[in-house]
């Protein structure tokens, strides 16, 4: 078990995470989410005492990082796959590794066999590809056979097969009754690997919710409508009580809206449609409404095809979620019509 | 810091936790000394500096001494042959002292070495300890090896009348012959080890300052070369005092003196000179404590 407590942490003016306080649990994965800039690997390192917080606390399993005596045992960590030197073999760099927290050198050959790389163990890691780094970085990290297991960003750069691969063995890290805690950018990654979601955005905690919670939230279904007619169109479902959200390319979304009903609706009003399609939106979509105030780094212009301008804003979504995780501002403001 | 942690909020069902079998004990400075030495011999850079070290050693204390061998009275005492190979063999020891720290900082593997031994002194001694020791043995079987070479080819020099006056040669003439006694034995093997060894702390030191190779190697070079440059052109009457004390102090004149021929033309022994690099070594490590404790990796 991992606890922050007020955790803020300032470079000069800038504040990279500000008090933050929440708890990862154990024997679920939890994912820590937020965009890029948002402090997540600054978090991460001040739970491995590599950076001292101005203010805050952590704590694991009651203790802090520089307090445990043989960490690997407790908490293993993959912050980044090149923190490794080039030049040592697989297989020396986890010796060396396993020395310091008096593991055993049996356990290198064990955990390189793990994670695949048994084959290239007397190899430079110069020549590792991203992926096999990575491998090699979760294989320090499995060395002690900790309770705790924490991984910054540990699909990027990963071809389909190593994403699948990290995306099952954190899960059975997790049925094994370990605390799991992976930090990540991409919502739709956690949608399949985490139970438990923090959201980050500009070093503030956004949501601590179980991913449950936040697909019931976000799981919008709306109609979208597309006819020459939109005038007519928009009487017809005014009659029938229906309002309509008309985005930027004139189309029309109907919040949860039947596509049949609607249907028999234009053609008793004998109106052309173009288009008549059940949508979902996409939990990537709900994260980019949540964090849209906290990025740090907006793209200048839209591009065609948008996804953020496809996003229809209702009334109905925004209070539901989100109202008391942006610090009193609107979270969802109509992401990319803003610029 | 040490605010209290309130229970965690919200309630939940605690899932089995998991527990390694592996048991948890405690570690020690002696784990750190395994791993900092498993480190320091699988990597190439290690091996590469210090075979330099030693072929640069030995080979330009072997031309050296055949280029003397022509002669009837080189003039100088017996082993100080040895110096030339050793003034830029250290270079390779500085170098090594430097990497040990900044490869791990350009890497990015300081950050993993943190992670697996938290406490900060304990990697430090552990790195200093164990490069100093590599370094102070293998410097001193290069010097070793050279000064065995330059007594076997050197000895029998046949020594002129005019001689028996020359300050340098002072302790080294006995019978007509050229000597080396007990004190220059040691001053031109474990002296010199140590003198190099420490210069190499000294660049681990300066290394988990700076952080950057290049930068401290730089520092390093700067350090052990250019007060020797500097009062190489220092002409004017009112500064010979400045080049002389320059000249006294420089690293090169405390080498020199190990090998009983100072450049100030004294008769210092070195070993004043080591110990005043040990003190400042021991200021230089003092400050890498102090910051490495406090500074974010």
């Amino acid at each position: 078990m991992i606890e922050l407590q007020g955790l803020t942490k300032r470079y000069g003016d800038k504040t990279a995470v500000d008090h933050l306080t929440f708890t990862v649990r154990p024997g679920v994965v939890t994912g820590f989410l937020g965009p890029n800039g948002a402090g997540k690997s600054t978090t991460m390192r001040m739970m491995l005492d590599l950076d001292n917080p101005t203010a805050g606390d952590v704590r694991i399993d009651g203790k802090h990082y520089r307090d445990l005596n043989e960490p690997f045992k407790y908490i293993g960590a993959l912050l980044d796959a090149k923190a490794i030197h080039g030049g040592r073999t697989a297989y020396n760099h986890l010796l060396c590794l396993a020395q310091s927290n008096r593991i055993p050198a049996t356990r290198v050959a064990e955990v390189l066999e793990t994670v695949g790389l048994s084959s290239v163990a007397q190899k430079r890691s110069k020549g590792f590809s991203l992926g096999m780094g990575q491998r090699l970085g979760i294989a320090g990290a499995l060395l002690g056979d900790p309770e705790i297991l924490m991984f910054d960003e540990p699909v990027n750069g990963l071809d389909p097969e190593g994403i699948h691969w990290i995306r099952n063995l954190m899960k059975d890290l997790a049925a094994q009754g370990r605390t799991v805690f992976v930090s990540s950018h991409l919502m739709s990654e956690m949608a399949l690997t985490a139970e438990h979601l923090v959201v980050i955005g500009q070093g503030r905690l956004l949501a601590d919710t179980s991913m449950a919670d936040f697909i019931a939230m976000n799981s919008r279904s709306y109609v979208r409508v597309r006819t020459p007619d939109p005038e007519r169109l928009r009487d017809a479902l005014a009659a029938a009580q229906i309002t309509p959200v008309v985005t930027g390319d004139g189309s029309f979304e109907i919040e949860g809206g039947d596509p049949a009903r609607i249907g028999e609706l234009a053609a008793k009003h004998q109106l052309t449609l173009h288009e008549l399609s059940p949508q979902r939106a996409s939990l990537e979509e709900a994260f980019m409404q949540l964090t849209a105030d906290s990025v740090e780094y907006h793209a200048g212009g839209h591009l065609a095809g948008d996804p953020a301008g496809a996003v229809p804003v209702t009334d109905g979504a925004a209070p539901q979620w989100g109202a008391g995780w942006s610090g009193g501002k609107d979270s969802t403001p109509s992401t990319g019509k803003e610029s | 810091m040490t605010a209290p942690v309130p229970a965690p909020g919200a309630p939940y069902a605690y899932a089995q936790q998991y527990t390694s079998p592996i048991p948890v004990q405690n570690t020690t400075l002696a784990h750190a000394l395994k791993s900092e030495w498993t480190k320091i011999r699988t990597v190439r850079s290690t091996v590469w500096t210090l075979s330099v070290m030693l072929a640069v050693v030995i080979g330009i204390g072997m031309l050296v001494t055949l280029a003397m061998t022509h002669s009837d009275y080189v003039g100088a005492p017996l082993l100080s042959g040895g110096l030339f190979g050793l003034m830029l063999g250290q270079l390779a020891v500085i170098t090594l002292g430097v990497l040990v720290v900044t490869s791990e900082y350009s890497t990015g593997m300081i950050r993993t070495t943190f992670t697996a031994c938290p406490s900060r002194s304990r990697v430090l001694t552990a790195k200093a300890i164990v490069f100093f020791g590599l370094s102070f043995v293998t410097t001193t079987a290069a010097c070793g090896i050279t000064a065995l070479i330059n007594s076997a080819a050197l000895s029998d020099q046949k020594v002129p009348s005019s001689a028996y006056e020359d300050s340098v040669m002072r302790d080294s003439i006995e019978a007509g012959k050229v000597v080396a006694h007990g004190g220059q034995w040691l001053g031109a093997t474990v002296g010199a080890g140590l003198f190099v060894a420490l210069l190499g702390l000294l660049s681990l030191a300066i290394g988990t300052l700076l952080r950057h190779s290049a930068g401290a190697i730089t520092a390093m070079m700067g350090v052990v070369l250019l007060p020797l440059i500097l009062a190489l052109f220092m002409f004017a009457e009112s500064m010979h005092s400045l080049r002389d004390f320059l000249i006294k102090y420089s690293a090169l004149n405390g080498l020199a003196s190990m090998y009983r021929i100072p450049m100030d033309g004294g008769t210092s022994t070195g070993w004043p000179g080591l110990g005043l690099l040990a003190i400042i070594t021991a200021i230089a490590l003092g400050g890498a404590y102090a910051v490495l404790a406090k500074r974010d990796v």
